[in-house]
């Protein structure tokens, strides 16, 4: 036999063997959604990269759920148990390769039933995908009012969007005087979708109440100081200062508005635990308004997971490393609840009835109430507000009687 | 706008003043973290696009070394000259490790390879220190005092004091140390002709090696003072390369007073467009104030210009 053809017949057997590996490998993975009594949600999850911490706490808070329905039954479908599994993979906390993993869990691994990725970005990146193939995507950690305006009918989120994330400080505020016009508000937003979201929710709130603008910041990712905005807010000495610039706006808000003395008699702002300025700047931090999606100690409950302390303690006892559980955790736990619910309302594995039982749900969980609106977001729970107080704890805040008004940070005082 | 406006004539010295001090101490940050990118321009014509991230790595060696300090009751006096010098020394090190590993390589390399390698250099860095340190913002709390005048309107964080005498006693050694000293000659030797220099038996691998090292040491000290007033992440290193590139072209290869006053400019520059424009032009000013330095310079330059006949 001459060398030519060998080589022709050793690229033909290459070929035919991995057309027959490709195939199998199609037919497994169509099969790989439910393996036996398991169904198998997918996830693209930030494991590494600049999410990662709040990645970590998503997982974290999957497993959890996921182990302790599994413990308390499963899936019930027809007469059937089902348990629950996840198959991750990790997105790298960008958008591009977040998009091409949802893409693979589709189509290598066929996964019908995914489960959301970490932040706005990522999910922005990946609806696209669970749209086109027509997957539901029940998430928990993009909360961008953008999210929901694009007509996606197979994407729905937990949590609160983000532009009603500050609004309850301005109610807060409103509730302090008589004549809520006469109040003056300070805004600093980072210039990112998520914090403008937040900024139109403020916009509107103080709208409603006449209040005046007085400060209206937008400042750049890139910009490591605030002073040049802290020094108007002293000169003009607004009643309500609203800051959201995630972690790093947070903490570089704190540590200036102690160094450079700002005292406002309302402060509300978004990520103080991410950035935990409790900790690291506790006068300054005391008495700010912090918003949260979640907090422990609402009365809410369901029977998976009992109240909302029960899923608290429970949670820690599972990850003892936590002394706070961040609510990203309890956010991705009442997604994969959902998961569960939608099965036994639709009683079905078939990912399209599986779809419209979600989006007709109506549940009390732990987390709080859930109910799809049309667009996909959840309407029935709102944001929560808490204020830091002198020894770093949070405490719900219901109604402006509850919060300690006006804020006093008590500087130590200095002078040449 | 207008209201803005208003706001610096009503409140006029008072919001001035701070907002000058505040102008000249971010500058001498950003001047100190572009200082080393003009020696590494002007002496080896690389340009470090990992500038950045020297300055953030520089941070995170000291929040490491902070804690442990702290805890064992040494004043924090004590503290800051010995977490900058130690700072400096690892930068140093790690600036001659990048040096061998990869600067080396691509010295005498086209315009683009240097910036590629300088790009992958950033990219690795900033993986790094988000593998070991996390993704989480962190800050070093020095604990120093906040002077007040003004009735508590101007206040002055002593940690940034120390921050623009810093930024001056490391720019005058350094111009020190290459007027007087044989390596600062050789280095000046190095920048004007390599060849040159290297006929007349200067080694000049080793002078682009301590050249590169102490930028990276100069940018250590910088990420103390970074940490120590701002906040650092993996990330932020961006900020202060872009600051660093715009400091650089506008002062001038090689013209160190000029990085400092450029660097002071910038700082007033970027506060002045907060207040007057808001937040979201203040990182706009860095490059207007760069355009508007290049414009002037070719202005000078086209007076200059003589026609040969």
């Amino acid at each position: 036999m001459d060398a030519e053809l060998i080589k022709k017949m050793t690229i033909s057997t290459i070929v035919l063997l991995s057309a027959v590996l490709t195939l199998s490998g199609a037919v497994n993975s169509a099969l790989a959604k439910v393996d036996g009594d398991t169904i198998v949600l997918g996830s693209s999850i930030s494991l590494t990269g600049k999410y990662a911490t709040n990645g970590l706490h998503t997982k974290r808070g999957y497993d959890y759920a996921i182990s302790t329905i599994n413990k308390a039954g499963g899936v019930v479908i027809g007469a059937k148990r089902y348990q629950l599994a996840v198959t991750y993979y990790d997105d790298e906390s960008t958008p591009a390769r977040g998009a091409q993993l949802a893409e693979r869990l589709i189509l290598q691994d066929g996964i019908q039933y995914l489960l959301g990725p970490y932040s706005s970005g990522m999910t922005k990146a990946i609806a696209p995908i669970s749209e086109k193939f027509d997957v539901p995507m029940v998430e928990a950690e993009g909360a961008s009012r953008s999210l929901f305006t694009q007509g996606y009918r197979y994407l729905f989120a937990v949590l609160s969007t983000s532009d009603q994330y500050l609004t309850t400080a301005i109610d807060l505020a409103a509730q302090t005087t008589d004549d809520p016009s006469s109040l003056r508000v300070a805004m600093a937003f980072e210039n990112d979708p998520f914090s403008l979201d937040v900024r139109e929710g403020v916009i509107d709130a103080a709208a409603k109440y006449g209040m005046k603008i007085v400060i209206d910041d937008k400042f750049p990712a890139d910009l490591s100081d605030m002073s040049a905005t802290l020094i108007k807010v002293k000169a003009l000495k607004p009643d309500v200062l609203i800051i959201s610039g995630h972690s790093k706006g947070a903490a570089t808000a704190a540590r200036q508005l102690e160094e450079m003395r700002v005292e406002v008699p309302i402060i509300g702002m978004t990520h103080c635990e991410s950035a935990k300025i409790h900790q690291k700047f506790p006068v300054s931090a005391n008495g700010i308004l912090c918003s949260a999606q979640w907090v422990e100690t609402i009365r809410k409950s369901d029977p998976i997971f009992g109240s909302a302390a029960d899923w608290n303690n429970g949670f820690i006892a599972e990850y003892p490393s936590y002394s706070s559980v961040p609510y990203q955790s309890a956010m991705a736990s009442a997604a994969v609840l959902v998961w569960k619910e939608a099965f036994e309302a639709a009683n079905s594995l078939d990912k399209d009835a599986v779809r419209d039982a979600i989006a007709a749900l109506e549940i009390e969980t732990f987390f709080g109430d859930i109910k799809f609106s049309e667009a996909g977001n959840n309407i029935a729970k709102p944001m929560f507000m808490r204020q830091i107080d002198s020894n770093g704890n949070y405490n719900l805040i219901v109604e402006a009687d509850d919060m300690i008004f006006p804020r006093k940070a008590g500087f130590r005082k200095a002078g040449f | 706008m207008i209201d803005n406006l208003k706001l610096l004539f009503v409140f006029a010295p008072t919001i001035n003043v701070q907002l000058i001090l505040d102008g000249i101490f971010i500058g001498a940050v950003f001047a100190l973290s572009a200082y080393g990118l003009a020696l590494v321009w002007g002496v080896m014509n690389v340009k470090n696009l990992a500038q950045g991230d020297f300055v953030i790595l520089g941070g995170y060696i000291a929040f490491a070394m902070f804690p442990p300090l702290h805890h064992s009751g040494l004043s924090t006096w004590v503290i800051i000259p010995i977490i900058i010098m130690v700072t400096m020394a690892v930068m140093f090190v790690l600036g001659a490790i990048a040096y061998r590993l990869i600067i080396k390589r691509v010295i005498h390399q086209d315009m683009f390879t240097s910036l590629l390698a300088t790009f992958g250099l950033s990219l690795l860095m900033q993986q790094v220190m988000n593998l070991i340190f996390g993704p989480e913002v962190q800050v070093i709390d020095a604990e120093l005092p906040v002077l007040t005048a003004f009735d508590g309107f101007v206040t002055i964080p002593v940690i940034k004091v120390v921050s623009l005498v810093m930024a001056l006693v490391l720019a005058i050694g350094v111009v020190v140390l290459m007027k007087t000293s044989r390596t600062g000659q050789a280095i000046r030797a190095t920048a004007q002709n390599a060849r040159a220099a290297r006929v007349l038996g200067i080694d000049t691998d080793r002078i682009y090696s301590f050249t590169f090292s102490l930028n990276a040491a100069i940018c250590g000290a910088a990420g103390v003072l970074v940490a120590m007033i701002w906040v650092i992440q993996p990330f932020y290193g961006i900020t202060y390369s872009v600051r660093s590139f715009a400091i650089v072209t506008a002062a001038g290869l090689g013209n160190f007073p000029a990085v400092i006053g450029s660097g002071f400019g910038l700082g007033l520059i970027e506060q002045y467009t907060g207040i007057i424009l808001g937040a979201e032009y203040q990182g706009a000013a860095a490059v207007v104030m760069l355009l508007l330095v290049l414009i002037w310079r070719q202005f000078k330059l086209r007076r200059n210009r003589q026609v040969m006949r």
